[in-house]
């Protein structure tokens, strides 16, 4: 048995997504952002409050991570993925301002793999503890809202090749073992 | 009476909880790579590469491995012939907070868990401190990252469960832990004692190196169907299923009441950081 591994450029259009299957080994390039718990608070208040938000959402892949601090504020620190089931909450709100789709580790709610079958936002998955690893694939950053969060900041990263796996794709598969098919 | 200076503390836990983000034991990266060889799902195999890759980058270019550099857990050894001079517990916290500051390390410490502050100091850290016979100072440091600190569970349970109530619930908390805890994990049982020193337990077993037998004949009988089991659960590398749940499983076990059975499990992940000091 061969791992599939792929190369992809963000933002994915459908024929592309159509093309990714649950456990699918890929390497993204492109631009993500950094959000986690107080950022997602953040943002969604914000819209329940109908408030301008500081960036736009549409098609953004977010990175549910918190880096260690950047030593020359281009550079990222050590930046594997959080635990991503903490942002379950949030993404009902996320998916109505189109996000473009998730990065991060381990299992979620139902309601994702909902989502990604229904509205095409996939989740992928990073491997976690890859900290360095994955510095070493950031090729900029800079903050772009929230700065007052530290590193629970919204960063805008540069990233290539940077590994992770197909978490839930569009057609209800799992990369977890034990999820039945949707 | 052998006196030490809380200043000579203070230097060598600074130096430790530097080291500690960026270096872990060479064993982890041993048992991975066995891992590797033994793994025959190709996804997990290729992500237990990427964890070695990973420790090695760490060790390499000088990077935390992991962005959760967690919070500092102490663990002191004091030998009842010591006298430390000076304030310790001071100097323990300015001791972490200029290491993470120096060597721009996460500060994953908030001031209250409603409030939720930053500190921006990564302290207050937490110090278990233990008299034991002796004139020497023993002091661990532990940064410990929520992802697998979350996963962590305790229950007390009746002496009627017995082993095989130990067993099934250590099952469901790693089942549970699955992908979120960064397996392979390695898994800390605590048995006896009561409800806070059940979990004190727990998190001083995973303090053992991963390759040691115990020397408690029921621990370390324990730990090895813990292990089997744990294995057979198909969670694997991050949860992509495997052969690889767990690294090992370290039990401590210790006195309790008559009608107690508190079982604490800690859930290390297998970026398991710490270094020793001894004075
Ligand atoms: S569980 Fe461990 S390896 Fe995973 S993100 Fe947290 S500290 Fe890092």
């Amino acid at each position: 048995m061969e791992l599939p591994i792929k190369e992809i450029h963000l933002p994915l259009d459908l024929n592309e997504i159509k093309q990714l299957k649950a456990r699918d080994f890929v390497y993204l390039t492109g631009t993500i952002y950094t959000a986690r718990d107080a950022a997602h608070q953040r943002l969604v208040e914000m819209i329940q409050n109908k408030e301008e938000l500081p960036i736009s959402l549409e098609n953004m892949y977010i990175y549910y991570a918190g880096p260690t601090p950047s030593k020359d504020n281009i550079h990222a620190g050590s930046i594997g993925p959080t635990t991503a089931y903490r942002m379950d909450a949030y993404m009902k709100e996320m998916a109505n301002m189109h996000i473009g789709g998730t990065i991060g580790k381990g299992k979620r709610a139902d309601i994702v793999r909902n989502i990604a079958q229904k509205n095409h936002i996939l989740y992928f998955v990073a491997i976690g503890g890859l900290g360095a690893k994955y510095s070493l694939c950031v090729k900029s950053m800079k903050c772009v809202a929230f700065p007052d969060l530290g590193p629970e900041a919204i960063y805008q990263l540069e990233v290539e090749r940077f590994p992770v796996i197909v978490g839930y794709d569009i057609y209800g598969n799992s990369c977890f073992p034990d999820d039945e098919k949707l | 009476m052998r006196i030490i200076p809380s200043s000579l503390i203070y230097e060598k836990v600074k130096e430790a909880t530097k080291k500690a983000n960026f270096v872990i034991e060479e064993d982890i990266s041993k048992c991975l790579k066995k891992g590797c060889l033994n793994e025959t799902n190709p996804l997990s195999k290729k992500v237990l590469e990427e964890m070695v890759d990973n420790i090695q980058i760490a060790n390499d270019k000088h990077i935390p491995i992991c962005q959760d550099t967690g919070i500092v857990v102490i663990f002191m050894e004091i030998g009842e012939d010591v006298f430390i001079e000076g304030s310790m517990i001071n100097d323990i916290n300015k001791a972490v907070k200029e290491a993470y500051l120096e060597e721009y390390l996460r500060c994953s410490v908030l001031n209250h868990p409603i409030e939720r502050k930053n500190t921006f100091t990564n302290t207050p850290c937490i110090i278990h401190e233990k008299h034991v016979p002796g004139d020497k100072l023993k002091i661990t440091i532990c940064p410990k990252g929520a992802g697998s600190e979350n996963m962590s569970q305790l229950k007390m349970l009746p002496p009627s469960a017995k082993e095989k109530g130990i067993i099934d619930f250590v099952l469901d908390v790693v089942k549970n832990a699955g992908g979120k805890a960064c397996p392979p994990m390695i898994v800390g049982v605590g048995i006896g004692g009561n409800f806070e020193q059940s979990a004190i337990y727990s998190k001083e077993a995973l303090l053992r190196p991963i390759n040691d037998e115990s020397d408690d004949i029921y621990a370390n009988k324990l730990e090895k169907i813990l292990l089997e089991k744990i294995n057979q659960l198909n969670v694997g590398p991050m949860g992509f299923g495997g052969q690889m749940s767990a690294m090992a499983v370290k039990v401590k076990c210790g006195p309790c009441h008559i009608a107690s059975l508190p079982v604490a499990v800690n859930i290390q992940c297998h970026v398991a950081r710490h270094e020793e000091v001894i004075l």
